[in-house]
């Protein structure tokens, strides 16, 4: 696929709005469809299809594998933190009330990063199974 | 800001938060020190929250304030706090044996995987104990099934893939049939809060809805406790995983869905409706089927691993058998032998975890005269095996006894006498542990091939010790279970004893 | 009473049973996870099928409506869904190992091979 040209010049068009649809998917989850988990993997799936037309590689030197698998945890961590931060401010654990001077903006505070941290990790999932799948090669390579 | 409000959140939050920071310390030590650090203060506070709901009263936290029954709640009462003290307890002593033992298990590259995955699941069965939703126990229940299926396949052994491969499908099924049950027990009741649904429930009239909500919760509950004819999933699995990752499961995996069954049983359903819906004696015909067909299957097998994993499948059936007699002794019994058989069982698996740590196999024809080998090991076994054919002094004795207690008070004598005999049978497939182990000599060759270290000794000592103690002093289960048995009879249309 | 009434709750039992079947009736453990996807698929439709109520506009509060559909069980299939991809996920890695391991992905040969030799060798 990577010698063809009208794939290659397709992809260039395209990958830069999918990334910035899953974007808009992302910050729009209040107002309609969309949130986290979508976004994440509209944004994997932006950089899959680069991984798909020119390469594992190319793919990887985006986002490198330990670069994805950090991202795995930290969106977990940054889930569970905005848990913790309500813990702090002698709410109830994951009570977004008390996290802004009025709870209708803690509210909104509290699923932006909620949000963030399920697209973060989702993202690092979907490309952590596409790099792991993709670079397992032939059967006879042996590997761990 | 006093964390001991906070405590039914920490329980989960704790492990489920270790998970990633183990994911990104890659060093296999310190992952190993982060749980523990974890799993003994998952146990510190499943024994502050068992303490003060030890005079019967119920805590209830809101989680994100908002309260229920439109917000999740997690409910610690006296049914699901000794099950906390069981999984956290189980997972503290696991945990430092399994520093050594998955040192031919698996890479030394994949050690931080192994924690990783231990804590979610740590954190996915304390959540489905805790919880008061029922979706939540959904989600909960498929992140440690999922981790569970890792766990498992992370063994040098490819026999382990394809049981971790068949326990994924079988466990699937399971859980996508309760989520249909809990789907149509939503549209019934219009809520999700275990104790609204039941109060709402109790108003409506008895209906099919009603009874195929039931008969789903049901199938996909035995799928997930390994109730006879769908434990198909159990045997390979507990033989093919890792020795930690056996023991951790034997005495927690099975126990948890035993407890969402019982919780969703008496407290959504409650015992007119059972009765209704004739399903008790359904389970006490499958349990008396699992009592014989596995001790017989057991007798049959010629790996210690597999011999006491089906013996894992008959005593599922035991405590099922409580559950289908369902009056106040019947109840105590059943969640007694929860956690008598989990420590037994946790005891056993660690057991034949040093066995393989020092011999290299469970398999019998490997064994000869190992109760000259490695006579402490030998003799823990014996014990553990006493234990589960119910021999007075044991553990297991005492949760037999209630159970042929039980089954006297309901006015079933036959039962008592069928408990009785299948008894035999256990006697039967540690007979065949004994024979090997201390009347045959061992071959010319036999040799330890690596001695057991302290940490794996001292977890085993513990539960082993745990086994005898509980025969000997049963204040702490019994007086436990009694409790937890009387909260479920006073659930949604019970009786208060 | 109408067909037309009850169509999502048949599609539904179509789905899972169908999933069902190609769970057991197939060996190929690739189509087993298919079957297992179609059939978490079914319990999806019974719970968003409801949730749409007759004469009910969009979940967001404004004058003039008093009848709202129920948002509850999309973010509980979301949740589900997810799940589901999860399951997938390692459902497929588990197959790409074990075809490395037994260098055959049919159910029948793999138990077979294994049946064979009993002894615990390593994969590979």
């Amino acid at each position: 696929m990577r010698h063809d040209p009208i794939l290659q010049v397709i992809a260039r068009l395209l990958i830069p709005f999918i990334l910035l649809f899953a974007l808009y998917v992302q910050f729009h989850g209040d107002f309609g469809p969309g949130g986290g988990f979508q976004a994440g993997v509209i944004f994997a799936a932006g950089i899959i299809l680069h991984g798909l037309i020119s390469g594992l590689d190319a793919a990887k030197k985006i986002l490198p594998e330990r670069l994805v698998e950090a991202m795995m945890a930290i969106g977990v961590l940054i889930y569970a933190g905005v848990g913790i931060a309500s813990l702090l401010l002698s709410g109830a654990y994951l009570d977004y009330s008390v996290l802004d001077h009025d709870p209708i903006y803690g509210q909104h505070r509290g699923i932006f990063w909620v949000e963030i941290g399920v697209a973060i990790t989702v993202c690092g999932v979907m490309l952590k199974i596409f790099y792991m799948f993709a670079g397992r090669g032939d059967v006879d390579q042996d590997e761990e | 800001m006093s964390l001991s409000n906070h405590l039914p959140a920490l329980q989960v939050v704790i492990p489920l938060v270790s998970a990633p920071i183990a994911l990104l310390i890659r060093q296999r030590h310190l992952a190993w020190a982060l749980m523990m650090v974890v799993s003994w203060l998952s146990l510190a506070i499943s024994v502050l929250l068992w303490l003060q709901v030890s005079d019967g009263s119920v805590i209830s936290y809101a989680i994100g304030a908002w309260p229920p029954p439109w917000g999740i709640e997690y409910r610690v009462d006296s049914l699901n706090a000794f099950i906390l003290v069981l999984i956290s307890g189980t997972a503290a002593l696991v945990v430092p044996f399994s520093l050594h033992s998955i040192e031919h298990d698996m890479h030394q590259q994949q050690h931080y995987l192994f924690h990783t995955m231990f804590a979610l699941c740590l954190a996915g069965l304390l959540g489905i104990t805790i919880t008061g939703d029922a979706f939540n126990v959904f989600v909960f229940l498929e992140i440690s099934s999922l981790s569970t299926y890792v766990l498992i396949a992370l063994s040098r052994r490819r026999q382990a893939l394809v049981a971790s491969f068949q326990y994924l499908m079988m466990g699937t099924i399971g859980a996508t049939l309760i989520v249909v049950g809990i789907g149509l027990l939503y549209l019934l009741t219009g809520s999700l809060n275990i104790a609204d649904m039941g109060t709402r429930l109790s108003t409506l009239p008895p209906s099919r809805a009603v009874y195929t909500a039931l008969a789903f919760l049901s199938i996909g509950l035995s799928l997930k406790l390994a109730l006879f004819p769908l434990h198909q999933w159990l045997p390979n699995a507990y033989a093919d995983a890792p020795s930690a990752v056996s023991a951790f499961l034997a005495a927690t995996a099975t126990k948890v869905a035993i407890y969402v069954l019982l919780r969703f049983y008496f407290d959504v359903f409650g015992l007119p409706r059972l009765n209704e819906a004739g399903i008790l004696p359904l389970l006490m015909a499958l349990a008396i089927a699992a009592m014989f067909v596995a001790s017989a299957i057991a007798i049959a097998q010629s790996d210690l691993k597999g011999l006491f994993a089906f013996s894992s499948v008959a005593q599922v059936g035991y405590i099922m058998l409580g559950v289908g007699i369902s009056n106040d002794t019947g109840l105590t019994a059943a969640l007694l032998h929860i956690f008598n058989h989990g420590i037994t069982k946790g005891a056993t698996f660690l057991l034949l975890g040093i066995v393989m740590y020092a011999i290299g196999s469970t398999d019998l024809s490997r064994l000869r005269g190992i109760g000259r080998l490695m006579p402490l090991t030998s003799a823990g076994l014996l014990l553990c095996g006493l234990s589960l054919i119910g021999i007075p002094g044991t553990s297991g004795f005492i949760s037999k006894w209630y159970l042929v207690l039980a089954a006297l008070e309901a006015g079933h004598g036959w039962l008592a006498f069928v408990i009785v005999v299948s008894s035999m049978l256990a006697v039967a497939y540690v007979w065949k542990f004994v024979e090997v182990a201390y009347l045959q000599e061992p071959d010319a060759g036999a040799h330890l091939q690596r001695k057991p270290v302290l940490t794996m000794a001292l977890p085993t000592t513990v539960l082993c010790a745990a086994t005898l103690y509980f025969g000997l002093d049963t204040r702490f289960s019994l007086g436990a279970a009694s409790a937890a048995a009387k909260v479920l009879l006073s659930g949604v249309g019970g009786v208060t004893p | 009473m109408s067909f037309a009434a009850y169509f999502t709750y048949i599609v539904t039992y179509l789905l899972m049973t169908a999933g069902l079947f190609i769970v057991i009736a197939r060996g190929n453990l690739i189509k087993k996870l298919i079957g297992l996807g179609i059939f978490q698929s079914s319990v999806y439709l019974l719970y968003i099928g409801p949730a749409k109520l007759i004469g009910g506009t969009a979940p967001v509060l404004a004058t003039g409506y008093s009848v709202y559909s129920n948002p509850l069980p999309h973010v509980l299939i979301l949740t589900a869904i997810v799940v589901g991809v999860a399951t997938l996920a390692l459902g497929l890695a588990l197959v790409v190992r074990i075809r490395e391991a037994y260098g055959s992905i049919e159910e029948d040969e793999v138990l077979a091979e294994d049946k064979a030799n009993t002894s615990t060798t390593g994969h590979a």
